[in-house]
């Protein structure tokens, strides 16, 4: 075949793009390939495909779609901590004479997985996931607002995902660092396909995130339970609500500044170019009037998580309920003013520097006073220590460290020295780890009963917590240090032998988090096992407050027979004290949606779209491109969306539930 | 600590705003802590002598405490941001060398022209005439005035012992003011990642007494490469671990035509573009030159043009290095035998001795 038909039909797909002249590489795909096929195998054997295919990857359920969520982060934090691992070994090891065993072109692509990662592919879907499964329950809603819609942003989170990895095996991710600067990631520098993976990853999974924004958005606004004015909506619910006005203000952002990228890529415009009118600051500053509130789409959920933790743990209101909310706005407001202080260096005039430093130190306010609110709902509580409330605790005093190195890192002249050095990382990772990932691990330790109705091992649990804080501490101390040494980040040889010890230490605490995680994995796995042991036949085990208590664990899919109505903040504290009686008839039949397979399909050509852009396969593109439309207008024809739950359903699950509370009281 | 303990006054007064910042926000991040510790204590489920109030939620009087304390707070330091940072604003020319020392109306600052390349620093010393790749030389307590611009790609110019740093980039030119007060050799380095041969755009920084520099000056003068436009176009393609090199003078107006990103003869300045622009009642975009050597984009390649899609981490044969921007060769430089390089101290004898 000659060579044009070779390249119209593959594009720059060629034998080259597998790297299988990668030990490392091939190794990691031999074991993928292992494991992957032992799953596989399994699904087939114990025939659960039919069993997935009906009940998990076609639901519209907010609850499934939310645990998938979760698994997807969970899977996500092991592939970008694995790069963490290879950071931190590469860097203990590469001084003098010792190259390490990373060469610059693995390194730098293993550095920018690992942000994108870690933002896009863990956080986020950790974040959307808890929205997604605490906020319908929390609001006493049977469902979100567009439970299809819902389906279809999981699967193009998952799409995103997919493409990132897809980027491992064949060909090779970006080498820019995880927020792609121009003029470095255009055409001129980065001709590769690793940039094109970084690009359609990221537009493909915000298009999900957008429309979950969306989809959350307009669920707290109009499903709120009769009676949950929005100042009775738990603290969690403002932050959910706060986090998708982010979301819905800020991801068209990223999504316009990655496609002004890809047109300069795609079609040689010049917007971030060097020549031409293109201006590459321009980049900078879009993408971090997106960054800056990514960071608080980030955070905030966190924030409620810990809200709802700090008072049902210590048996008590919420202190300072109405200067919570409005801190949160506060915050979600002076979210948008703040993005130059990401490079104060840039050479802005000193009154332009501080006023982006001056009310990026105003955030600080709210976020303060949140923190002295958790302080005096403790105040006089009950504290039992559970292990939700000890990630909160840690939280408490790890985030003020990072919050404060934050403000350090805001005085325009101190941020000179300190940008982009090794304190920015201890920095972000102090904030992100010790708000989102404590977040998200004290989430999950809190409403997994919720979720499974069984409880998780208590033994397991501390001990991750135990390795995760203390590892924590012990791999970004150093960084703090190393950065007052000067020493800057992304760099993959030092020259310095005075450094090394530092960066082993810093390699001992990233061993010390993989025990967390590995010890994590244990405890889902023990929980699992003892489920019968820690089974909650209650549906509120921990003497919740807020409706998704007053449900059964796992709630029936219609979430409540009958719609809560609410007089109190704490709703459910509030029908427990009241002696509110538990319906036990006058059933109806309930009206679901239905489920649906066409968010896979349509992901699945989104994919397929994303890497016949990456690899200049033409026909290809416009073929999916066209299934994707055709797909999408085909799906507005199916009118059969939704179906009622026969009553004689209902009245059983109820029975059920009621023998089940007889039988545990 | 070199941050904390720098050699240089714009760096130690960056250093003591360090403390003085955090000193301001312990005062409310030690109580904060030290009350969680105590809470957390105190108030656990076990211990039912302590005080139990399940209902309150509210108190008008701390609420007032809780906002206002970190309000001033923000409001002393945001003082103290606004002032320090025009007082260190790097555009700013230095009004004292040393606290106590003020710069005369008759000291004139030492102008160093910086060019960030491909992966190494290019010095130009107009006063001096001479040019210096990957050595920066200064003399001690001389204020100097650093413009910088970049060949390719953003950088950030930062020596830590002197002050912080400030990017570098192409067609723009940035600058700094500072000074170094003690003699001695620095670490200098690009702290903004510019791909694969970043980890190694290191200058060490040397601040000499003004004799010495006139001898340093003089031994730059007697090298004998010149750098000519061919010199420096040859210089800007992508290298990686450049050794010293000096230059004993350089092409009149060089630097300008950096700036103007038109070295190359033929290619049109950014400035002559922007003043036509100008001229043409337009406002001033920002490097608005017509593009010169501009790749395809993806869609106008023909099918055999489409490349770069190998994953390229291992190289099939010992790269020498290629003189195209964005050459394939390029790419995998860092797997290059560094004991075969040139002037590399320290290297050669390492690897001959293993």
């Amino acid at each position: 075949m000659s060579e044009t038909l070779l390249k119209t039909i593959f594009g720059r797909l060629t034998l080259d793009s597998f790297p299988i002249h990668e030990p490392i590489l091939v190794g990691t795909f031999a074991a993928v390939a292992f494991g992957g096929a032992v799953v596989l195998g399994a699904l087939t054997y114990f025939k659960l495909w039919g069993y997935l295919w009906k009940e998990w990857f076609t639901t519209v359920d907010h609850k499934k779609i939310g645990i998938m969520y979760m698994i997807l982060g969970l899977v996500m934090l092991l592939r970008g901590f694995a790069d963490a691992l290879m950071m931190r070994a590469q860097q203990a090891m590469a001084f003098g004479a010792n190259e390490g065993f990373l060469p610059a072109h693995h390194y730098d692509q293993v550095f920018t997985a690992h942000g994108v990662i870690m933002i896009f592919f863990v956080a986020m879907p950790f974040v959307t996931g808890l929205m997604n499964y605490v906020v319908p329950l929390q609001i006493g809603a049977r469902d979100v607002s567009f439970p299809f819609l819902n389906n279809f942003s999981f699967w193009m989170t998952v799409s995103g995902a997919v493409i990132v990895m897809a980027s491992l095996f064949v060909g090779e991710f970006a080498r820019t660092g995880w927020l792609a600067m121009a003029p470095l990631s255009g055409l001129d520098y980065s001709p590769d396909v690793g940039v094109d993976y970084y690009i359609w990853a990221l537009q493909i999974a915000g298009v999900g995130t957008l429309l979950s924004g969306v989809n959350l958005l307009a669920t707290i606004i109009k499903m709120r339970a009769p009676g949950m004015t929005l100042m009775k909506m738990p603290v969690f619910v403002w932050t959910a609500l706060a986090t998708n006005t982010l979301i819905v203000a800020a991801f068209p952002i990223l999504t316009a500044v990655l496609a002004m990228l890809s047109l300069d890529r795609y079609i040689g415009t010049n917007f971030f170019t060097n020549t031409g009118g293109g201006n590459p600051m321009m980049y900078v500053n879009m993408i971090w009037i997106w960054g800056h509130p990514e960071v608080y789409i980030l955070i905030l959920p966190l924030f409620g998580v810990f809200s709802e933790i700090t008072s049902t743990f210590s048996s008590k209101r919420i202190f300072g309920y109405t200067s919570m909310v409005y801190a949160i706005l506060v915050i979600t407001i002076l979210a948008y003013l703040v993005w130059l202080h990401h490079f104060f260096t840039m050479g802005s005039g000193a009154s332009v520097n501080s006023f982006f430093g001056i009310t990026t130190m105003i955030i600080s306010i709210p976020t303060g006073a949140k923190i002295f609110n958790w302080l005096f709902t403790m105040y006089k509580g009950r504290i039992r220590f559970e292990l939700p409330m000890m990630w909160t605790i840690a939280f408490m005093i790890t985030f003020v460290i990072g919050g404060m190195t934050g403000v350090l890192l805001a005085v325009p002249p101190a941020d000179f020295v300190l940008h982009n050095s090794l304190f920015l990382i201890a920095h972000f990772h102090n904030v992100i780890i010790g708000g989102v990932v404590f977040g998200t691990f004290a989430a999950i330790n809190y409403w997994f009963p919720k979720a499974f109705g069984f409880k998780l091992d208590k033994f397991w649990g501390t001990v991750s917590f135990w390795c995760w804080t203390l590892g924590f501490y012990v791999a970004f101390m150093p960084l703090y240090v190393l950065g007052l040494m000067g020493v800057t980040r992304r760099l993959r040889h030092f020259d310095d032998p005075s450094l090394q010890i530092w960066f082993i230490i810093a390699a001992l605490g990233a061993l010390m988090i993989a025990a967390g995680i590995g010890a994590m994995l244990v405890q889902f796995w023990v929980s699992f096992r003892n489920r019968e042991a820690l089974r909650d036949t209650t549906g509120d085990p921990w003497g919740g407050r807020t409706l998704e208590w007053a449900t059964s664990s796992p709630p029936p899919d219609y979430n409540f027979a009958f719609t809560p109505v609410v007089h109190d903040l704490d709703a459910w504290y509030d029908m427990k004290a009241r002696g509110a009686e538990r319906p036990t008839e006058g059933f109806r039949a309930i009206h679901m949606p239905r489920y649906t397979g066409a968010g896979v399909i349509l992901a699945g050509c989104a994919t397929v779209f994303g890497l016949a852009m990456i690899w200049y396969i033409w026909w290809l593109a416009a073929l999916s491109f066209v299934g994707l439309l055709a797909v999408a207008i085909g799906h507005t024809f199916n009118y059969d969306r939704d179906y009622y739950i026969p009553v004689e359903e209902v009245i059983e699950t109820e029975n059920a539930r009621t023998k089940a509370l007889a039988a545990g009281a | 600590m070199v941050v904390m303990n720098p050699a240089g006054d714009v760096a130690r007064q960056q250093a003591d705003l360090i403390l003085w910042s955090t000193g301001l926000m312990l005062i409310i991040i030690i109580p904060v802590i030290a009350l969680t510790v105590l809470f957390a204590w105190k108030y656990r489920a076990s211990n039912t002598e302590a005080e139990y109030r399940p209902d309150w939620d509210h108190s008008t009087g701390l609420e007032l405490v809780i906002w206002a304390m970190p309000l001033l707070i923000v409001i002393a330091l945001g003082a103290l941001t606004w002032l320090a940072t025009h007082t260190l604003d790097p555009y700013r020319p230095l009004t004292r060398v040393a606290p106590g020392e003020p710069v005369t109306p008759a000291t004139k600052p030492l102008v160093v022209e910086v060019v960030s390349m491909d992966w190494k620093w290019l010095f130009l010393y107009p006063e001096q005439g001479i040019a210096t790749v990957n050595q920066l030389v200064v003399p001690v307590n001389r204020p100097v005035q650093f413009k910088m611009t970049s060949s390719s790609v953003m950088n950030t110019f930062y020596v830590p012992a002197m002050a912080g740093m400030i990017y570098t980039m192409p067609g723009m030119e940035t600058q700094l003011h500072a000074v170094l007060n003690k003699t001695g050799t620095f670490e200098g380095k690009s702290a903004n990642y510019s791909g694969a041969g970043f980890s190694y755009m290191n200058f060490p920084t040397r601040s000499v007494t003004e004799a010495q520099f006139g001898e340093w000056v003089e031994s730059i003068r007697r090298q004998p490469d010149r750098l000519s436009t061919d010199r420096y176009l040859e210089l800007e393609k992508p290298s990686e671990r450049v050794p010293a090199m000096g230059f004993n003078a350089v092409q009149p107006g060089l630097w300008d035509k950096i700036l103007g990103m038109c070295v190359k003869p033929g290619t049109p300045c950014m400035q002559d573009a922007m003043a036509k622009d100008m001229h043409r009642g337009a406002h001033a975009p920002v490097s608005n030159r017509p593009p010169v050597d501009k790749p395809d984009g993806a869609l106008f390649k023909a099918p055999e043009d489409k490349k770069g899609g190998e994953n390229r981490g291992a190289p099939i044969e010992t790269p020498a290095g290629s003189q195209d921007r964005g050459g394939e060769k390029n790419r995998s430089f860092s797997a290059i035998d560094h004991s075969t390089l040139p002037g590399v101290p320290g290297r050669s004898s390492a690897a001959a001795g293993a």
